[in-house]
């Protein structure tokens, strides 16, 4: 056994640890791969410790994970790139592993490895190894090699480029399921490497194959390339080529290809232009948005905005808006929902009149839904419709689906549209906020469910940033520090939550004369939850105020609660006052716990 | 074993009756050995080659066969079957390892306790050598992985195991690590190399990598690669996998859940039978399978006796079948017991896709997939059991779910019985090949001498086949019925006429 200096210990450690029977220990070995190069010098990682990792690879997935990761990132430890070859073999036979999160990190690291690697070298030492894979006897080894050619092929010299593109072809007729999906997922980046002449040829004859192929799940990659590879084609190759497979698609018998096709189409019509996107797209759009299955369906109506955004106004009014006008009363209320998640968007494609006229019926009629999530929807791209036709029509309708919504039953759905009131805040102005919102705010502080009450102080606080401690002052401060007489002890607590938020935006008068009395107060609560949670807010009120106030005001307080007969206060009172000796900045208040449950 | 003399195929007309010899037992009973509820074999399934065969038990262990005789003759397995291996060879397995896939739960939200036993098998495509397949028990599916590793010793470490540490070996995991002199951790000095240290250019000689040397031993080792759990609030009878190699079903009584392999954390619902009140349930799934090739099709079996096979891309749940499958009630046979005997237990398609095979308690339909008016071929297992079903019912025994297999060639088909008999039907048209063996080392014993020609008089014309003797309550040998003996689970080999079959924890081979 070799002596080894103190100073070389932990590494010592650490490169012995590679092999321990310990994951963990070895997952941090790994992880720290490079120190263990530095350690080594770049002469001994390429000769030892790269054929070490080779020959060790029946380890666990997630160290061998971590190693794939690591080698991508190895050239500098191994002496640059000149011998960035040397990474390829281990490399290699991660690619082949069954795990298939192992394989792709591999194949991401060795694209990695290769786009920095000198041309000789890729001729040399890449492409026999991509070659190898694509001839691997078991699928893993396969699959990973589509995912390497768009690598190995820039560089090859024209008879291997010719025979690459021969493999690949293989590979989309290959007999195992999984290697055609992946060569359906990586035809698109192999075909952007591919020179026009070969693209229309063999590119095109590759993606005719997938297209056709008995899998769905293989159809399916392709319809997800059909976009790339449009974009990839002049358009009329495009319109001639991808066009009439992309319409075909549209009429799958499988609905999971359908909803491909719904999800991709928008993109598809970039690529073709506009006239065959006016005359065989917009129709394929228009059976999708209809589809029988609501799951096309749905995807259907989340790409409406984006569809639209590629016609002009007149086609979308003619063929896409009476569909949305249907979608908007669909039976599944997924695709409502979807459609509400979206249809703000169509406004400013539509323009002003036909907005009004046309989008804003299906617009109420989705705020009146009877399912929150499609109300919420609607509510959350507020702003967008707004810019288009002003509140004033929308306050009628608005309101309603707002109290609604703040009446829930559920409580996610009250917390949805409290996250969106400072939005309404600031899209409604002051003058609607103090009529009909105002209240709700206040209500929700009193909540049964304490995430309402904590969003609803945190809501408060928006608001005041919103609109100013001037307003603040008004609208919101004094009805929060009414409610501090609270007969519930948790009610009151929140309200405290509310002060220790609202002081940093009030600023240091207003926490003095206002904020700070009804805290101090607070002390004199029954409850010792309140007492100790008012120290804990004194403790965040410290930073604001000034000094004088501290020693005058908060201080005293914080003494006589170090008194308490309850442990947890004289813990956060003698924490409270402790900072304010230090006078440096402690971290902040963040949680209001509830640490016993005293009855109110 | 014995060589056996292979009956030669006709060369025209129906195929002959295969002579089945017994070839191997695993498991096998001594006389008055009690038989322990753990060790009763509950699932039985070869792989898509045939080289491989595995059981599950009770006690939720699966146990893993090899096939032995093909191995060693250095031609590729493919050639092999090309070339129609001489005669006188059949499949022999030898045990290749087990491991523990379930153990008993106690599901504390719903008070229930989930046992560990094994429903089914499924193979898995294999990978880098490697063998994969999928268990479940009521309630979670696992999936397997079970490899070959070379033994590795690790030799000369850095740091001197028994002086540097001195608390255990450098290869233990335990707690307490290697103690620096100076009573720093090692952990800290990692922070201290890492942003401090400086590295002479050539690297620090005195470092080396642990040497591991690989031995000519190897290890079988099972693991568990994934759990499926909580996505079936009954339990599951069935898991099959898609031809398309990455998705996979597991059924329950009411409903079907469509998996990734690689994603154990979400499935999809497919079917589902359950009626808004389970006051009107009249029907729950029994069995479930994906079609060998077409990855959109699956069938499924109910309690009332239909197949529907559903296509996957008409939509997201299918509620609506594309096909079904039931044979019209016979008008005025019906009893209290209709409705019991008619549940099927097991569906299976034929290896083409064409025929699913269907196993009621009286009796193995066959139908074709394109035919949905009635089977093609109906087989009596139990007519002669019909007088004694009030009996049967008294003790539980018309629940018994009995399984069935279909040759590879598609020409015969199989399924158990009582007194651990099972029965081997020709299917091809003309045949009239009807056998019943029984699970011991003389398989033929208790052969019924005639097998009584089938009744087909019209019949013939829609090729509806009712066929298999009428036996008598007792048997050729006069022995009486045993109820407690029975066959459940029975699988044929996918290339070749063999069969491995159960009883209680034996394994049975057979072959022809």
């Amino acid at each position: 056994m070799a002596m080894i200096d103190e100073p070389l210990y932990p590494i010592a450690v650490l490169i012995d640890e590679l092999k321990n029977e310990d994951i963990q220990l070895r997952l941090n070995s790994i992880r720290r791969l490079s120190t263990i190069a530095r350690a080594l010098g770049e002469e001994r990682t390429r000769k030892e410790l790269i054929p070490f990792l080779s020959e060790n690879n029946d380890d666990d997935d997630e160290v061998l994970l971590a190693m794939a990761e690591e080698l991508g990132v190895f050239i500098p430890y191994v002496g640059g790139v000149q011998y960035a070859n040397v990474l390829l073999p281990p490399l290699e036979t991660l690619c082949t592993v069954e795990e298939t999160c192992v394989r792709e990190k591999a194949v991401e690291s060795l694209c990695r490895i290769g786009a920095q690697m000198m041309e000789q070298d890729l001729v040399e030492s890449f492409i026999p190894l991509v070659k190898r894979l694509a001839a691997g006897e078991w699928f893993t080894a396969r699959v990973s090699s589509c995912g390497l050619f768009r690598i190995a092929y820039p560089s090859a010299p024209e008879a291997l480029k010719t025979e690459l593109r021969a493999i690949y072809s293989q590979l989309c007729q290959d007999d195992m399921p999984m290697v055609r999906r992946s060569a359906a997922t990586n035809l698109g980046n192999f075909a952007a490497t591919i020179e026009a002449p070969h693209l229309k040829v063999d590119i095109m004859s590759m993606f005719d194959d997938l297209t056709q192929d008995d899998q769905d799940s293989v159809r399916l990659l392709a319809v997800e390339g059909c976009a790339a590879l449009g974009k990839l084609l002049e358009p009329q190759d495009c319109a001639a080529h991808i066009l009439p497979v992309i319409v075909n698609f549209s009429q799958d018998k499988s609905w999971r290809v359908r909803y491909m096709v719904a999800n991709q189409l928008y993109e598809v019509c970039e690529a073709v232009g506009p006239e065959p996107t006016r005359s065989d797209l917009v129709p394929a759009y228009v059976c999708l948005l209809r589809d029988n299955e609501a799951e096309v369906r749905i995807a259907a109506a989340g790409k409406v905005t984006k569809f639209c955004r590629i016609l002009n106004p007149e086609l979308a009014i003619q063929h896409i808006l009476p569909c949305v006008k249907e979608l908007s009363t669909d039976s599944s209320q997924h695709v409502r929902s979807a459609l509400a998640s979206v249809i703000m968007g169509m406004a400013p494609v539509l323009g002003k009149d036909a907005t009004i006229e046309q989008l804003l019926p299906i617009f109420l009629s989705l705020l009146k839904d009877e399912f929150p999530d499609v109300r919420l929807n609607i509510i959350s791209k507020l702003d967008q419709v707004n810019q288009v036709i002003g509140i004033d029509l929308l306050s009628q309708s608005l309101l309603p689906a707002i109290v609604e919504l703040a009446e829930d039953r559920h409580w996610r759905v009250r917390l949805a549209i409290i996250e969106y009131i400072p939005l309404l805040a600031s899209q409604l102005g002051v003058g609607f906020f103090d009529d009909k919102l105002g209240a709700l705010c206040m209500q929700w502080l009193k909540d049964k469910v304490y995430s309402i009450r904590d969003a609803a102080a945190n809501n408060v606080k928006r608001l005041a940033e919103e609109f100013g401690p001037d307003w603040a002052m008004q609208h919101i401060v004094p009805q929060v520090l009414d409610m501090i007489n609270n007969p519930h002890y948790l009610h009151r607590m929140t309200i405290l939550h509310s002060i220790s938020l609202l002081a940093p935006v009030m600023g240091s008068d207003i926490t003095c004369s206002k904020l700070l009395p009804v805290v101090i107060n607070a002390s004199k609560d029954r409850v010792p939850n309140i007492k100790f949670n008012v120290a804990k807010v004194l403790q965040s009120l410290i930073l604001i105020v000034d000094q004088s106030v501290v020693e005058k005001k908060i201080r005293p307080c914080l003494v006589e609660l170090s008194e308490d007969p309850d442990v947890d206060v004289r813990f956060f009172a003698s924490q409270a006052l402790e900072s304010s000796n230090q006078k440096k900045m402690p971290a902040p208040v963040t949680c209001f716990s509830n640490h016993n449950q005293t009855n109110s | 074993m014995n060589g056996g003399d292979e009956v030669a195929a006709a060369p025209a007309g129906p195929p002959q009756s295969l002579d089945w010899k017994f070839s191997q037992v695993f498991g096998e009973r001594t006389a008055g050995e009690e038989v322990q509820e753990v060790d009763i074999i509950s699932a039985i399934e070869f792989d898509k080659t045939g080289d491989h065969l595995a059981t599950g038990d009770r006690g939720g262990r699966v146990v893993l066969f090899e096939r032995t005789d093909t191995k060693d003759h250095g031609v590729p397995r493919r050639d092999l079957e090309r070339m129609e291996y001489p005669i006188g060879r059949h499949p022999e397995f030898r045990y290749k390892t087990e491991f523990q896939s379930h153990e008993p739960e106690f599901d504390y939200l719903k008070s229930l306790e989930i046992e560990e036993k094994i429903n089914k098998i499924r193979w898995c495509q294999t990978a880098n050598g490697a063998l994969f397949l999928l268990s479940t028990n009521d309630k979670t599916i696992k999936f397997w992985k079970v490899q070959e590793k070379k033994v590795k010793k690790i030799s000369d470490m850095n740091l001197d195991p028994s002086k540097a540490v001195g608390n255990g070996s450098i290869a233990s995991s335990s707690t307490p690590k290697h103690c620096l002199a100076n009573g720093g951790s090692p952990d800290r000095s990692y922070n201290y190399l890492g942003n401090d240290f400086s590295f002479p250019p050539g690297g620090l000689p005195s470092l080396r990598l642990p040497v591991v040397v690989t031995s000519q031993e190897t290890n079988l080792v099972a693991r568990c690669r994934r759990v499926y759990a909580h996505a079936h609030d009954y339990h599951i009878n069935s898991v099959s996998n898609n031809s398309d190699g990455e998705t996979f079903i597991s059924a329950d009584d009411l409903r079907i859940n469509l998996w990734n392999l690689e994603i154990s954390n979400q499935s999809f619902n497919i079917v589902d039978v359950k009626p808004a009140n389970m006051e009107d349930l009249t029907e729950v799934i029994t069995s479930a399978e994906f079609h060998p090739t077409h990855c959109n099709t699956l069938a499924y079996s109910s309690s009332k006796g239909s197949i529907r096979v559903i296509d996957l891309r008409q939509s997201a749940l299918c509620d609506s079948h594309a096909k079904l499958f039931e044979e019209p009630e016979a008008p005025g046979s019906r009893s209290f017991f209709t409705e019991i005997i008619a549940s099927i237990s097991d569906i299976k398609f034929a290896r083409d896709g064409r025929y699913i095979l269907s196993r009621d308690y009286m009796t193995l339909k066959l139908w074709d997939i394109n035919m949905d008016s009635g089977p093609v071929a109906t087989f009596q297992v139990h007519e002669y059991l019909r007088p004694k079903l009030c009996d049967l019912y008294e003790n539980d025994s018309i629940f018994d779910k009995f399984e069935c297999c279909l040759s590879g060639d598609g020409l015969r088909v199989a399924t158990g019985s009582y007194s651990n008999l099972f029965r081997v039907f020709g299917c091809a048209p003309g045949s009239t090949e009807a056998t019943t063996l029984e699970a011991s080392k003389n398989p033929m014993r208790r052969q019924v001498q005639t097998p009584s020609r089938p009744s087909r008089s019209l019949s013939s014309i829609t090729r509806v086949v009712r066929r298999g003797a009428e036996n008598p309550g007792v048997d050729a040998n006069g022995n009486a019925f045993d109820f407690t003996t029975k066959l459940l689970h029975l699988a044929w080999h996918p290339t070749e006429n063999s069969i491995a079959c159960a009883a209680a924890n034996s394994l049975y081979m057979y072959y022809a």
